[in-house]
């Protein structure tokens, strides 16, 4: 057992942890709580997996704004001090069934991308000997070093088109904020 | 296990006892995560136990630059213990969780706020080869941490069970996350020209301060540290007056006493950050490689005391701004910030950008830095050019209104004081 799988599995079980404990808790803040801890165990993760700048990333991103957003959110519409609200509702089980058919397709894509456990299971997946999977041919450059992945991001064979498409969709949805925000004509007046 | 006292004294001298401790005992891997731990200790100690002398050293400051004199009766005639005095009377403090209040929420926010702040020193510079851990996302990783300690204010200002906690948290977070934009748009100019993230690598870079190449990232910079440690004139957040305290207006004892803490730690560390990205850290003229005699490397040494110095001197200018700026109302802070601060940083990264790439890579040092200074005046110039039209133009539109520039407001003022004796008089 060495260091490295310990911390996995602690930062695994802090994870699922946290992500069980954001669908069945009652009080809604306390849930999103949990919800910021799944994702410092992802971060975590992402440490491990030697992505140190989508580490921060996440951090910066996903606890600091996306976490924050969500509980205005609750805060905003549910002004009950102590939220109390029944964990399940009617969709429960469709809900299940969707997890788990998610976790198979992606489940199944990863091994088939990777390679991995071909040796075992190669009744199941027979994954072609010289199968070049999407994206993998731009490896050499996804070193440790934030350098290489800026140079990643604007080259004409790496991500730079989906570099761009995302930051159409940002400056989309900046625009749209600012339209949402806008104060209506009527309101100028009175 | 030979153990050589001139060795160590030089291992002492450099900084570097860890070093000199491994060649002793041997290189296995408890030892380096012992010195890790050790390291690691020493740091959180040194936060906690300066924040002893930053208290006593803002009181003093501001009572002197208020023509008082300060604390001056526990501890000596200069009051040394005060705030020794101030942490007993918050620990012996009945320790109170107001009823109805979520006690994970309410008990987790102090120690969350306490944690960020002590977080971030892991990559500060503090001599050559003297640093928590070289992160390759040196500067990224500070932001990070930042951005993810705002989680805390909301975690106060709800589990408080207050509505006046929970309005004060709505504005400390939106000023908080509003002015992450303009700090991390400020910071990418010393990483664009020092081509890294890494703060080691941006000290090193720094053969001309930055500060004296991009002026302006370095006060925006500052604009923004000012607003995200929470000091004036951007301290609406926790003051006394407004709107009682703010989101820890339902702490008292530790509690507060851990905010207060986690307040004077995260203001030294930008006052840290400021002399590291801006400054030049530890570097003046090549003092910190110094190495004198027989190895003595006595160079780190000199640069601790020289980071130490820049940084208590951007600190003194914290507490100057504080004796001496007047608060800025929360509306005021978000139009400035949005308006004015977005705006300008975004102009001058890419003015940054295309000037560096533009410079002929042969083009010396001194000359690069002259032209991107030229370019920094060029903006701030015209930035305050285009401030003094809008608060022209505000003016005219509403009469008396608060937008005034200094020179054309004294004008206005002795006019109103002529019209206001002339009605009085009128008046009789």
């Amino acid at each position: 057992m060495t260091t490295d799988q310990v911390i996995f599995i602690i930062l695994s079980v802090i994870t699922l942890g946290t992500a069980l404990l954001v669908v069945t808790l009652r009080n809604l803040f306390h849930a999103a709580l949990a919800l910021m801890a799944t994702f410092l165990g992802v971060a975590g993760l992402y440490v491990m997996l030697d992505a140190g700048f989508l580490a921060a990333a996440q951090l910066l991103v996903y606890i600091g704004a996306i976490s924050i957003l969500l509980i205005f959110a609750i805060m905003m519409t549910r002004r009950l001090m102590s939220a109390d609200e029944p964990a399940f509702n009617s969709q429960v089980w469709a809900a299940l069934v969707t997890a788990v058919v998610g976790f198979l397709v992606v489940l199944w894509a990863i091994l088939r991308l990777t390679g991995l456990g071909t040796e075992d299971l190669s009744i199941l997946w027979r994954a072609p000997v010289d199968s070049k999977p999407i994206g993998l041919d731009v490896l050499p450059y996804i070193q440790n070093s934030v350098a290489a992945m800026g140079q990643a991001f604007v080259d004409p064979n790496g991500f730079v088109l989906p570099f761009e498409i995302a930051s159409v969709l940002l400056l989309a949805g900046l625009v749209g904020a600012i339209i949402v925000a806008w104060p209506k004509a009527e309101d100028e007046e009175s | 296990m030979s153990f050589d006292i001139v060795e160590f004294l030089k291992s002492l001298v450099s900084l570097n006892v860890a070093e000199y401790l491994k060649t002793v005992v041997g290189d296995q891997a408890w030892v380096n995560f012992v010195s890790d731990v050790i390291g690691v200790v020493i740091i959180s100690t040194f936060c906690l136990l300066i924040v002893i002398f930053l208290i006593w050293l803002e009181r003093k400051v501001i009572a002197r630059m208020q023509d008082r004199i300060g604390p001056n009766r526990v501890g000596g005639r200069y009051g040394l213990l005060q705030t020794v005095a101030d942490v007993i009377k918050l620990l012996i403090k009945e320790d109170i969780t107001p009823a109805g209040a979520d006690k994970l929420a309410y008990w987790l926010a102090p120690f969350l706020t306490v944690i960020a702040a002590l977080l971030i020193w892991a990559v500060m510079p503090f001599a050559p080869g003297v640093i928590g851990v070289d992160l390759d996302i040196g500067v990224f990783y500070v932001l990070a941490i930042s951005s993810a300690s705002v989680v805390a204010l909301l975690l106060a200002g709800w589990g408080s069970n207050n509505k006046y906690a929970l309005l004060g948290a709505f504005r400390a977070v939106a000023q908080l996350v509003s002015y992450e934009v303009p700090m991390i748009l400020s910071l990418l100019v010393p990483i664009l020209l020092a081509r890294s993230m890494s703060t080691v690598d941006i000290v090193e870079a720094q053969t001309v301060p930055f500060i004296f190449v991009v002026p302006l990232a370095a006060v925006i910079f500052m604009i923004s540290a000012l607003a995200e440690t929470g000091r004036t004139p951007f301290d609406l957040l926790e003051a006394e007056s407004e709107i009682v305290s703010g989101f820890h207006v339902e702490y008292g004892g530790m509690k507060f006493g851990m905010f207060f803490l986690a307040e004077f730690i995260s203001t030294l560390f930008m006052s840290g950050f400021f002399t590291t990205m801006f400054l030049g850290g530890y570097r003046l003229f090549g003092l910190e490689n110094l190495v004198i005699g027989d190895g003595w490397a006595i160079g780190r040494l000199l640069g601790l005391i020289i980071f130490f110095v820049k940084m208590f001197a951007v600190y003194f200018l914290f507490i100057w701004i504080r004796a001496t700026w007047p608060r800025v109302r929360v509306d005021q802070i978000l139009n400035f910030n949005w308006k004015f601060l977005v705006p300008l940083s975004l102009v001058l990264i890419l003015a940054i950008a295309v000037l560096d790439k533009v410079i002929p890579a042969d083009a010396g040092i001194y000359a690069r830095s002259s032209i991107l200074l030229l370019a920094n005046l060029l903006i701030a110039m015209f930035a305050i050019e285009i401030m003094r039209t809008v608060a022209r133009r505000k003016r005219k539109e509403s009469s008396g209104d608060a937008a005034m520039t200094i020179d054309e407001s004294e004008h206005n003022d002795v006019h109103d004081a002529h019209d206001s004796h002339h009605e009085v008089a009128a008046a009789h």
